[in-house]
């Protein structure tokens, strides 16, 4: 038996043989720091949910309808009369906000421990690309139940463009293909969610692991391994990704699964961060629900579009700044100049920086979430205060942390007080 | 548009503060009670069933409220021959904008949209009230189109509040109702009247909630066996990495 498929194999290989030689490329001889912690799970995790959501969406496809007189129906139809239906909804609309968590983890530990530096900067950069078209993907998927909030949600986004000076009306209504959100908009969402940006989305993973696998990993030291090599040329503190960290990663997916399937199973809705109630409405372009928010993942842009005050009565400045928060992510590898890469390893400016901006990250989503009366109003008056809401001006505050985050960067990097590096990683 | 997207961002906050701010009761569902999901269903059908369709769901699929077929069709199908339909109404969303000034919603998906605790206050917080079209109002839904369905259960009541202001300077609302006639049900029996048809509004919205949670504990046992293995493996590989 076992020598049949050992001749079938040569017989393919010999034919073949770039498949054994990029099996040896990125998995068997592919030489992985072998300090890899907890936060370098995050990168086989963004894949494997990739994977969920493309299977999860071929089925999810075979039953949904986009036609804005029977999307909302078909949701429902899918929750409740095709077999195994809800499952599949649930793990899409569980995995598209599980999709967010995963990959800012995944960026996160690229501030802590300067994977986005030199030599790494291509890596980066094809990383926020796929952040980038995985918000796209997210708000165009986010239309297709046809609730409540995914016609509003859009209604908002596709504004956002008509603030643009000049071309800006015309250009919303080139992407709603109607003066509103309607049928038309549902039909080209469906098709960019389905088609477009999936196929832009596996090109760009591709790309990412690519131009990681040229470079190689880095690891929680910020050390070089490729520095340090022994007489056959392997990196001395590289071990094959394959198999050891296809175990450990093995290992990592299904505690990953575990949580996934907790909220799965037992609350799907997530108290309605990942399905809002107001999304169990069926869309109605004549009634404004009473609070729009988007999905938790965007909030934090969100908020510091409301923060910016609006100029000549147009919103543009906070459209474009929340297109500049978003941007700014290009630059982080010009503008961290810090002699080291690992927060191990950098001083306290740093180490407070990278706390302000988490803390800053984290109220904007929060009050993305909220309205700006969430927190009631000033108790005076001034002639500054366009408003008096108190949450409008802690965003604002928040926002300009924010931006002073990157702004600052390349000043206190660079002054930073570092820790020397060891030559060796530690375990 | 630009004013469009500028209403979008802030005029929410200035609606928000219109709101009831009626307390709202924590609705004691059972959603494993079939007697009392029975009862639901038996309350929604006769009730609300007349202007409010629920049309994602199916009446067989009333089965899982361990009803047998005959049995729907003999005690809960009013409005359609074949088991297998759907729980539409004949009223149209035409005719009930007329009659209603807004078509009546479909309760499918109500108590995910609503939340149960919500409609469980809400079905008791009719009183009457000679201002509206319909003659009743609702302290929870102010000025709602609906009239008290289940009036004659509940009886007319009237509803008042009082603002007051105590020693210490504090002002508080006070809520008061009080029973006009009387229904055919007391107070008690009517709030498990509301409670029974609120469990039946919540399984209506996920009628695979139940099987969902059977499901999950399932699932998690085997991806703890799972993960057994795959750490037993893990260690075994990384015994020699140091």
């Amino acid at each position: 038996m076992s020598s049949r498929v050992m001749a079938l194999w040569e017989w393919f290989d010999s034919r073949m043989p770039s498949v054994a030689e990029e099996w040896r490329k990125h998995a068997a001889e592919y030489y992985a720091p072998k300090n890899f912690n907890f936060w370098y799970y995050f990168g086989v995790l963004s894949m494997l949910v990739l994977v969920i959501q493309i299977v999860s969406g071929i089925f999810l496809t075979m039953n949904y309808k986009p036609d804005a007189a029977l999307a909302f129906g078909s949701v429902e139809y899918i929750m409740r009369d095709v077999p195994g239906g809800w499952i599949i909804r649930y793990i899409h609309s569980t995995g598209g906000s599980a999709f967010f968590v995963v990959v800012y983890l995944h960026m996160f530990r690229s501030l802590l421990y300067g994977s986005h530096r030199e030599p790494r900067e291509l890596v980066w950069i094809f990383g926020v690309l796929i952040y980038l078209t995985l918000m796209g993907e997210a708000f165009l998927g986010y239309l297709l139940p046809w609730g409540q909030m995914s016609y509003w949600g859009a209604q908002v986004i596709v504004n956002l463009f008509s603030t643009v000076p000049f071309i800006g009306p015309d250009l919303a209504l080139w992407i709603r293909g109607d003066y509103v959100v309607s049928d038309v908009t549902l039909n080209r969402f469906f098709a960019l969610h389905v088609i477009a940006l999936p196929l832009v989305l596996l090109g760009l993973v591709v790309a990412h692991i690519l131009a990681l696998h040229d470079v190689g990993s880095n690891n929680p030291d910020g050390i070089e391994i490729k520095k340090n090599k022994d007489a056959h040329g392997r990196p001395v503190d590289g071990i094959p990704f394959h198999p050891y960290y296809t175990v450990k990663d093995t290992a990592g997916a299904v505690v990953f699964l575990a949580i996934f399937c907790i909220v799965l199973f037992f609350m799907p809705e997530m108290g309605g961060y990942f399905l809002e109630n107001n999304n169990f409405i069926p869309a109605d372009s004549l009634k404004t629900p009473e609070h729009i928010a988007p999905l938790w993942y965007f909030t934090p842009y969100y908020s510091i579009l409301r923060a910016v005050p609006p100029l000549f009565d147009s919103q543009f400045p906070g459209v474009l700044a929340m297109g500049v928060a978003v941007m700014v992510f290009f630059f982080l590898p010009w503008l961290d100049r810090s002699p080291v890469k690992s927060i191990r390893y950098r001083g306290p400016y740093w180490k407070g920086a990278l706390a302000v901006f988490i803390f800053v990250f984290l109220m904007l989503g929060y009050l993305g979430l909220e309205p700006t009366t969430v927190w009631g109003q000033l108790g005076f008056d001034a002639f500054f205060l366009d408003t008096k809401d108190r949450a409008t001006w802690v965003a604002r505050a928040c926002t300009v942390l924010y931006f002073a985050f990157f702004i600052l960067m390349p000043w206190y990097t660079a002054r930073d007080k570092v820790r020397p590096v060891p030559d060796r990683v530690t375990m | 548009m630009k004013n469009l997207l500028a209403a979008l961002l802030w005029l929410p906050a200035s609606l928000l503060a219109a709101g009831s701010g009626y307390p709202l009761d924590h609705a004691p569902i059972e959603p494993r009670d079939l007697v009392s999901l029975q009862s639901g269903a038996r309350t929604f059908v006769n009730y609300c069933l007349n202007c409010h369709s629920a049309q994602y769901m199916r009446y067989n699929r009333l089965s899982d409220l361990g009803l047998t077929e005959p049995q729907i069709r003999d005690n809960l199908m009013f409005a359609a021959d074949k088991v297998g339909e759907t729980m539409k109404v004949a009223m149209t969303a035409k005719d009930g904008k007329a009659w209603f000034g807004v078509p009546p919603p479909d309760l499918s998906v109500i108590a995910r949209s609503r939340g149960a605790d919500w409609l469980y206050t809400y079905l008791r917080a009719f009183y009457r009230d000679d201002q509206t079209a319909s003659g009743w109002n609702n302290a929870v839904f102010p000025n709602v189109a609906m009239p008290h369905a289940l009036w004659k259960l509940q009886g007319e009541r009237d509803y008042e509040v009082v603002a007051h202001t105590d020693k210490a300077g504090h002002v508080g609302i006070e809520r008061n109702w009080k029973q006009l006639t009387p229904g055919t049900q007391g107070a008690i029996e009517y709030d498990r009247t509301v409670r029974d048809l609120v469990n039946f509004l919540v399984y209506v919205g996920e009628p695979a909630a139940q099987s969902r949670k059977a499901i999950g504990i399932v699932v998690l046992f085997v991806l703890g066996v799972l993960y057994v293995f795959a750490y037993a493996m893990k260690k075994a590989f990384w015994k020699d990495v140091r």
